[in-house]
């Protein structure tokens, strides 16, 4: 019975933090409307710096929207710790008597949700733009499993970078060598969806994108505490 | 604490006469390679830093994990030490892997499972000295350092993997042999006496620079205590 709660207690934890990330966002839409600008010059750039004619377009978008996602990504990322950290926000949450994991976990999902909103909005824009069909169930699936690894490691590196002296260029060169697994994988089973490869040419790169999920949420878990702790 | 242990000392030597009878082994005793001609005798070294790199690379993670588990800032030392020897000599294994892969392959450089991961590892080092530098308070510079390295030696055999799912040119003398490999070939005695040596002689300088620099660190750590007594 204990323990049941404890447990309930955690998981209620976990949906706070998140959910006051999210309603902070609904009211100043800052970090939001930041990443989706930014996301829309970047494939903006891309179009003229690749020439995304039809026949290229075929072989770069899945590379073309992996790179927005990332870059949007960390913008978002950086922000959202960013904002705990100025204002004080991480100290409180320290204090607050659950495990520091949950903290973690609610963050990872805040981070989520944000990419996720992102995506949904770029998708259908880079779909109209380049009449390019992207609803295909299986990339939906690659991307959210690309981005729940994105936003796992993320998270933790974020919560490293504001804590150092030069901390808006700290996280993308410590995230990006540490996502490549998740960048090739991505990209590869994307590019698969899109040409409309055979599902066991997909598969090893989806097992691939899960495995990587799995184990960097294990560890970013059982690391998290000495990252946060004063 | 003061003056170099005799040990080390001892240990200095041996690395110099070592490297000199690799080095006379790798250019002279070993016999040339019949389809590659004399670059083939980077292999020896190539091989033999790259070693070391990985050796490195190992010795960083576990002390990661033990400087997280014990608090003891010996280990970060320790760490620190590692990756800057495996930095190095990643560094050297990259170099004299593209003076060989200049003739043999026809490009300096190929995005190769070896070749992308052992760069990639370069860069998350370069990324560990830059978080290092933004942080002033030691302990924590050593907990984010030590969470850092095990982070990357998590990812990189990751990397290693999903890139190795293309196709590979790197060949494999060692083992298997990959059939796409290109620039493979079968060592004879010599060349394999001349390759366990070079291995055998880095091994050792490997473990002479850990020491010596695991030692500049507690020096540094007892010079920044005696400034911090003259202040007081």
């Amino acid at each position: 019975m204990k323990k049941e709660k404890r447990k309930s207690n955690y998981l209620r934890a976990i949906g706070a933090i998140a959910w006051k990330d999210l309603a902070a966002e609904l009211r100043s839409r800052e970090l939001l409307s930041g990443m989706l600008v930014f996301s829309l010059l970047v494939i903006l750039i891309f179009n003229f710096a690749l020439e995304l004619d039809a026949k290229t377009r075929t072989s770069v978008t899945a590379g073309v929207l992996w790179v927005t996602f990332v870059f949007a990504g960390t913008l978002g990322l950086n922000r959202s710790m960013a904002i705990e950290k100025d204002r004080g926000c991480l100290d409180g949450l320290l204090l607050a008597p659950v495990d520091r994991s949950a903290i973690y976990f609610g963050k990872v999902i805040s981070n989520l949700a944000f990419m996720i909103i992102v995506e949904i909005i770029i998708l259908p824009t880079y779909s109209f733009l380049y009449n390019i069909n992207l609803f295909q169930p299986g990339l939906l699936l690659v991307i959210l499993l690309g981005s729940i690894g994105y936003t796992a490691v993320g998270t933790l590196l974020s919560a490293m970078s504001v804590q150092t002296r030069t901390r808006d260029v700290m996280l993308p060169i410590l995230l990006f060598p540490i996502i490549v697994p998740v960048l090739i994988a991505a990209v590869k089973a994307s590019n698969g969806y899109l040409q409309g490869l055979p599902t066991d040419q997909i598969l090893p790169w989806i097992n691939l994108l899960i495995v990587y999920d799995v184990i960097f949420i294990a560890i970013s878990f059982m690391v998290f505490d000495y990252i946060v702790e004063e | 604490m003061n003056s170099k242990p005799t040990a080390l000392k001892a240990l200095d030597i041996i690395s110099i006469i070592l490297l000199a009878v690799a080095t006379y082994l790798a250019l002279v005793y070993a016999p040339t390679e019949k389809v590659m001609g004399d670059v083939q005798r980077v292999f020896y070294f190539h091989v033999a830093t790259a070693w070391v790199g990985l050796l490195g690379f190992v010795a960083a993670g576990v002390s990661g994990v033990a400087y997280l588990k014990t608090q003891d800032l010996k280990w970060d030392l320790v760490e620190q030490a590692a990756v800057e020897i495996s930095l190095i000599f990643f560094f050297l294994a990259i170099v004299l892997g593209s003076i060989w892969a200049r003739p043999i392959w026809n490009t300096w450089w190929t995005w190769d499972p070896r070749l992308t991961s052992a760069s990639i590892v370069e860069l998350i080092y370069l990324a560990y000295f830059m978080l290092r530098q933004g942080i002033d308070d030691p302990d924590k510079r050593a907990r984010f350092g030590a969470v850092y390295t095990l982070v990357g030696a998590i990812s990189v055999p990751i990397t290693f993997l999903s890139i190795r799912m293309f196709r590979t040119i790197h060949p494999v003398v060692i083992g298997s042999k990959s059939a796409a490999a290109d620039g493979g070939f079968n060592m004879t005695g010599d060349m394999k006496l001349a390759f366990f040596f070079a291995l055998f002689a880095f091994t050792i300088i490997f473990i002479d620079l850990f020491w010596n620099r695991i030692r500049l660190g507690q020096l540094q750590q007892r010079i920044e205590q005696l400034k911090l007594k003259v202040m007081e």
